[in-house]
């Protein structure tokens, strides 16, 4: 089963170390795949359990992203991390 | 394949594997493991990388109860890079696929993810690439930690190779598998030398950077005789060290055979060879080399070899240790003789700015008369299961020799008054180590059963050099004429008294000295076991009446390199193959 989501980063600092982290740690709660990918000039796909991958994306303010489950649990595992970045990982 | 030339300090060739005890500053160079090593070194790094997440769950938990959750949240992104599995996966491809060591694995990973964050243009992002050179430190911390804990636990043989070997280090070394060490400084009197000489190991040292060029796991031969490394050596090398090594052996068993035979002039004097030991251990080794008895026993390496002081039955299991070795010949125990060198300074509460001038030795003792009772106590109730001697360290004053005196004699009344056996009237001696101890040698001698000249010390504090000191190291030199009379007037003053005076320092077992001391007149020689077979065959070749005439002509030259010239001239005559 798969499940996918484009997505919006709206917080001020963008995907930097502790909004992956809190990415990364409720991504691992789930047991489907999960792959972040970011379009554009250099599109890349990483792993959304990997903090140090996640990273990587570079994903600032404003970057479209696409959030992408493979499992069990993949219709919830992407509502849920979709809500992170909706809640704007709890910034402001 | 590297060679490197150093010092040799200790002679002797051996070809083994490397351990590295990596210098705080963390250089880590390529290093190659063999293919059967890799599975052995995926374990250590994963170890290293678990020690490491619970470091970091510790870390984070107190700073978060100080701080709070958002500064605490740091810890959470070293957590989060740890646990990463792609993490551990990237290190590990590299050790199997480079067959590298994981020190150097973790640096290549750590060194891509640095890069990665440098080159993001978002500034907040692009800072944590320090993270990640935390992060980095942190696991080699535990990979290199690893190797400290393995010297305690070798189970093959090893050459230890160390920027500098600390003293607490050499104490904790598993004796049995340590076959050679090498090391970045140093120099001939050198502690590693030492020790290196006393276990009859090669040495060699002063090899620059040698840390950052070996890794655990190589092989190097350690040629002590000829002061060179070769790290990974080829086949024709590993040959040829391997003929030099047996060609040495040879020469070893013919001085061995010399044990069995008396240190005796041509014209029928006698001297007495003694050995120097920092274990009860190294007694058998000595014995093997012709020791007639032990002239110093370090005692500071029962201090050094555990975290706390020793207690009293510590020291008392060690001593009846000894003597049961000894079985009948003396033991000269010196008292605690820690501080300066021999004492980090870190472990102090305030270092001292002077350390070697400072409270050290004797001075210490007397600080801390509970604790120097203790080692007392031991020493006379050991007197009942041997000949036990005991002398005190870094004497400078007759007042210090007295109180020391009478600290002994409260240990022996308490001892009386709990019914406890000891032997009242062993021989009592003090160490010649500062010329304000040779200047009034003969108020000494008449306070003290004998005298034991510890060079070392006479040197540098006669010539004002720190023989640890790389720079000044090359003025540290027994053949200075001042120190020449500082050892004759200390064998001249015993003389005098009737008390029988010892060298016990690096000199006495040199074979450039043996002719000099013997025409001085000493009588006791303490060396290290395996430089006993040399002096003794000078002994034997020479007569009392040349040793004179030598250590005349010695005494009347005003610098030391007419005195060395002309010892190795004349040792040459009778052993060419000496030098």
């Amino acid at each position: 089963m798969t499940a996918s989501k484009d997505i919006v980063v709206t917080n001020a600092r963008g995907l930097h170390a502790r909004p992956a982290m809190q990415f990364v740690d409720l991504a691992n709660s789930f047991t489907s795949q999960v792959t972040v990918s970011k379009g554009g000039p250099e599109p890349i796909e990483v792993d959304g359990k990997s903090v140090m991958q996640m990273i990587t994306l570079e994903a600032t303010q404003g970057t479209q992203l696409n959030l992408k489950a493979d499992g069990d649990d993949a219709e919830a595992a992407v509502s849920k991390l979709a809500e992170l970045f909706e809640s704007k990982f709890g910034e402001e | 394949m590297e060679i490197k030339k150093g010092i040799g300090v200790s002679p002797g060739v051996v070809i083994s594997t490397a351990v590295v005890l990596d210098a705080e500053d963390l250089l880590i160079p390529k290093r190659q493991v063999d293919a059967a090593q890799v599975p052995h070194e995926i374990a250590r790094l994963e170890r290293a990388v678990a020690d490491s997440i619970a470091d970091l769950s510790r870390l984070r938990d107190s700073v978060t109860l100080r701080a709070g959750q958002e500064v605490a949240g740091i810890f959470d992104f070293h957590l989060g890079v740890l646990r990463d599995k792609s993490t551990l996966r990237q290190i590990t491809d590299e050790i199997k696929k480079n067959q590298t060591t994981p020190e150097y694995a973790v640096s290549t990973v750590m060194r891509r993810y640095a890069n990665s964050f440098l080159s993001m243009s978002d500034r907040y992002l692009s800072e944590r690439v320090k993270d990640i050179h935390d992060i980095e430190r942190r696991v080699l911390r535990h990979l290199i930690g690893q190797k400290h804990e393995d010297l305690l636990h070798l189970t093959s043989d090893v050459v230890v190779i160390a920027h500098d070997l600390l003293p607490s280090q050499t104490a904790a070394l598993d004796r049995t598998h340590v076959k050679g060490f090498a090391t970045d400084v140093g120099g001939r009197t050198s502690h590693t030398a030492i020790v290196a000489r006393a276990m009859g190991i090669p040495a060699v040292v002063g090899l620059g950077n040698l840390t950052a060029e070996v890794s655990g796991g190589d092989t190097v031969i350690i040629d002590g005789t000829r002061g060179v490394v070769i790290i990974n050596p080829d086949a024709d090398q590993l040959v040829e060290h391997r003929e030099a090594g047996a060609k040495l052996e040879r020469l070893g068993t013919e001085l061995r055979e010399l044990a069995e035979l008396p240190a005796q002039t041509r014209d029928g004097h006698s001297v007495s060879l003694q050995a120097n030991i920092e274990f009860p251990e190294d007694i058998d080794d000595a014995l093997l080399h012709g020791a007639q008895g032990i002239g110093l026993y370090r005692t500071e390496f029962l201090y050094l070899a555990s975290e706390t002081e020793p207690s009293e039955e510590v020291h008392y299991a060690a001593y009846t240790d000894a003597l049961r070795r000894l079985n009948g010949r003396p033991l000269v125990i010196r008292t605690l003789d820690l501080g300066a060198d021999k004492y980090t300074q870190a472990k102090a509460q305030s270092p001292e700015r002077n350390p070697f001038l400072g409270d050290r030795s004797i001075r210490m003792c007397l600080h801390d008369i509970p604790m120097f009772k203790r080692q007392l106590r031991a020493i006379m109730r050991a007197t009942v299961n041997g000949d036990i001697r005991v002398m005190f360290p870094m004497i400078c004053t007759i007042m210090e020799l007295r109180q020391a005196r009478m600290v002994l004699n409260d240990v022996m009344e308490e001892l009386e008054d709990e019914g406890v056996a000891f032997v009242r009237d062993i021989p009592i001696g003090m160490m010649v180590e500062v010329p304000s101890a040779v200047i009034q040698a003969d108020q000494f001698g008449k306070e003290v059963n004998f005298f034991s000249i510890g060079t070392n010390d006479l040197i540098q504090y006669t010539l004002a050099v720190d023989r640890t000191n790389e720079k000044v190291a090359g003025l540290f030199c027994p053949a200075h004429p001042a120190v020449l009379k500082l050892v004759r007037d200390t064998i001249r003053a015993g003389a005098r008294n009737s008390i029988s005076v010892s060298v016990c320092g690096e000199m006495a077992g040199d074979p450039l000295y043996t002719l000099l001391l013997l025409g001085l007149g000493l009588n006791i020689f303490s060396m290290n076991g395996p430089d006993i077979p040399e002096v003794k065959k000078i002994i034997r070749s020479t007569t009392m009446e040349h040793a004179r005439q030598v250590a005349r002509r010695v005494m009347s030259f005003d610098s030391e390199r007419q005195v060395m010239h002309f010892l190795r001239e004349e040792t040459r005559k009778i052993i060419p193959e000496a030098f």
